[in-house]
């Protein structure tokens, strides 16, 4: 790892870098990485295409199951929905269909997939985003405590924590929480995204959603919290030992601020990256969290579409997790690239 | 590289991490193996009077589930199921994401890049998305559950495994293979790939802990092997007995929490004894 220039100028640097971002044409990497995600996200059409056109029965089957339809009926049907063609065709169409964002239809939910997703992906996405942050600010804090530490009791008890942590899987530490805060304390409703036939507005409302995120979100960030910690000490450590931190600390500058914005600036980039490889397995991990809790986000969506067979609905959650999890990577590598001068911007 | 065995071996047991990992797994690897002998009827057999406690009777010393079945039967059999789905699930990704990092590393150019973005689409996906989607598919069994898994987490060993090769084939010894004009086959499988193997070992053990945990999570949705009794099916069906037997659920869960730690710890001891280099950190 180079150190970084701690010459004056270096701000002002910065600031033509972003203003070149901004207002320049398009850099060469912005241009790779954006048709690296698009070659992607084919692969993870054709992929999750393949994947459930292996299933046996089709979407007539599903239908059919549910109502008495005769032989002649289902083919028709068949005709119409174009299942009686060849797989690379039906592949095509389905993505002719994709790139107007049409997802075809839910027999599950009797909807179209984009509305059922649509309906649901919020909850999801608060899930996350408040698990990232939660997660990303306690395992900095905790790291940077241990780092400065090292050694010590402090540190000992904290890297034993993060290690209870990091063994724990989520599912378990969900129930724990039900165990304790519901069943024993009585503290936190045990299920749902609010209380049912709730007539609460506003503020009211956002607390009653508030207490019931508390036990998923806290199962979400647990592992978070220690992958952050252990990531966090590790990179602190690193940059303490540059020679930038040195001359900050010689020119007299308060510890607490050589800490917490020399130092912690530097050690914040491997956490940058984290984050976005933590989205990807956050909506994953959604799925025994909103299935434990009963919310009604994208995870419990696709495993009700696997339960029930409902292959156009998990066609359609897989493809757009996927889609959300390229976007945010994308934006977490153009913020990477404003933040850190050793990325190439030409 | 070459390291004594006898001084290896030694120095992993000195490790804290190390000793006290090794214990428990050896503890975990031994109720797999007794499974048979000490219950020999298998864990669905209705053993007594349901949702006994611990310790109550001295013949279920840790109680019976809501059908009254034997926990101690359970739990025993369950670590059957999980060190042989983690350990095969392992072992499946390890060969699958060595291929594709080895190949794609030594080689570079267009099948690097092909390589590459086929694992970056694998990692897109969320892998127990993915999961859930393969074993509902296929169908659930254990096999299918390990080819599940293994497919799922191919792709951080072939990024780990590309990232050696990357290194490794500039250096001068792979040069002097390529004049005198060894096999490419020979070259990678050989030469690079026996001096990558610390990395890998250590990461296999994370690997196990979390195909363990992912194999937990499945059968606690009810999307395990159903003729399989895992720590996820009795932490799965303890559930909904949580307000009145909560220890249905807390014995499993200890049984799995303790296993996926060891394995945590193995992986840290082996990182400081292969990486001595790393040990100042």
């Amino acid at each position: 790892m180079s150190t970084l220039d701690p010459v004056a100028g270096v701000t002002a640097q910065k600031r033509g870098r972003l203003t070149r971002f901004v207002t320049g044409p398009l850099p060469r990497y912005v241009l790779r990485r954006l048709s690296q995600a698009i070659l992607v996200m084919l692969l993870v059409v054709i992929g999750s295409f393949i994947l459930v056109k292996s299933a046996p029965g089709d979407l007539v089957d599903v239908i059919g199951g549910n109502s008495d339809m005769t032989a002649e009926t289902m083919e028709l049907l068949r005709q119409q929905y174009g299942l009686d063609q060849p797989s690379y065709i039906q592949l095509f169409h389905y993505m002719i269909k994709l790139a107007t964002f049409d997802l075809g239809y839910s027999p599950l939910n009797a909807a179209p997939v984009l509305d059922v997703i649509l309906g649901r992906l919020p909850v999801t996405a608060i899930l996350v985003v408040v698990s990232v942050t939660i997660s990303m600010s306690i395992g900095t804090v905790l790291g940077v405590i241990s780092a400065r530490n090292v050694g010590k009791p402090v540190d000992l008890g904290l890297s034993i924590l993060m290690l209870m942590f990091y063994a724990t899987p989520s599912f378990v530490i969900a129930i724990a929480f039900i165990l304790f805060f519901s069943v024993f304390w009585n503290l936190l409703p045990i299920a749902g995204f609010a209380t049912v036939g709730t007539r609460a507005t506003g503020l009211m409302y956002a607390w009653d959603v508030a207490k019931h995120l508390v036990m998923p979100v806290g199962a979400l960030c647990t592992f978070y919290i220690a992958i952050y910690g252990r990531i966090g000490r590790a990179a602190m450590l690193e940059v303490l030992k540059l020679d930038y931190v040195r001359t900050a600390r010689a020119k007299g500058i308060s510890e607490r601020r050589v800490i917490y914005v020399h130092a912690l600036r530097n050690a914040m980039l491997p956490l940058v990256t984290m984050a976005g490889l933590q989205v990807s397995s956050l909506v994953g991990g959604a799925v025994l969290i909103e299935t434990i809790f009963g919310l009604p986000g994208m995870g419990r969506t696709a495993f009700d579409a696997v339960s029930e067979r409902d292959a156009n609905l998990l066609l359609g959650v897989l493809f757009i997790s996927s889609l959300s999890v390229v976007v945010v990577n994308f934006i977490i590598d153009m913020i990477y690239m404003v933040l850190d001068p050793r990325v190439e911007l030409a | 590289m070459t390291f004594d065995r006898k001084s290896f071996l030694y120095r992993f047991l000195r490790h804290p991490s190390g000793l006290v990992g090794i214990i428990i797994i050896l503890t975990t690897i031994a109720m797999a193996v007794l499974a048979g002998w000490v219950y020999p009827d298998g864990p669905w057999t209705i053993a007594g009077t349901p949702r006994q406690w611990p310790g109550v009777n001295q013949a279920y010393p840790l109680g019976t589930d809501s059908l009254g079945r034997d926990l101690a039967a359970g739990v025993l059999h369950g670590a059957r199921v999980s060190l042989a789905v983690g350990g095969a699930a392992a072992l499946f990704s390890i060969i699958i994401g060595t291929l594709f990092g080895g190949v794609s590393g030594y080689y570079g150019g267009w099948v690097d890049d092909v390589l590459m973005r086929i694992t970056d689409a694998m990692q897109t996906i969320p892998s127990f998305l993915s999961a859930i989607a393969i074993v509902g598919i296929v169908g659930a069994s254990l096999p299918t559950i390990v080819l599940a898994i293994a497919i799922v987490s191919w792709p951080m060993i072939a990024r780990l495994v590309r990232a050696e090769f990357l290194r490794l084939r500039t250096y001068d010894f792979v040069q002097s293979c390529r004049i005198i004009g060894m096999s490419d086959f020979r070259i990678i499988f050989g030469q690079i790939l026996p001096n990558c193997l610390a990395p890998i070992i250590v990461a296999s053990s994370v690997l196990v802990a979390t195909a363990i945990i992912v194999e937990a999570s499945l059968s606690f949705l009810g999307l395990g092997d159903p003729n399989q009794m895992s720590w996820g099916t009795i932490l799965g069906n303890g559930r909904s007995a949580l307000r009145s037997a909560w220890y249905i659920t807390a014995v499993p869960a200890s049984a799995l929490v303790l296993t996926v730690l060891a394995l945590n710890l193995i992986g840290d001891a082996l990182n400081d004894v292969l990486n001595p280099r790393l040990k100042e950190r």
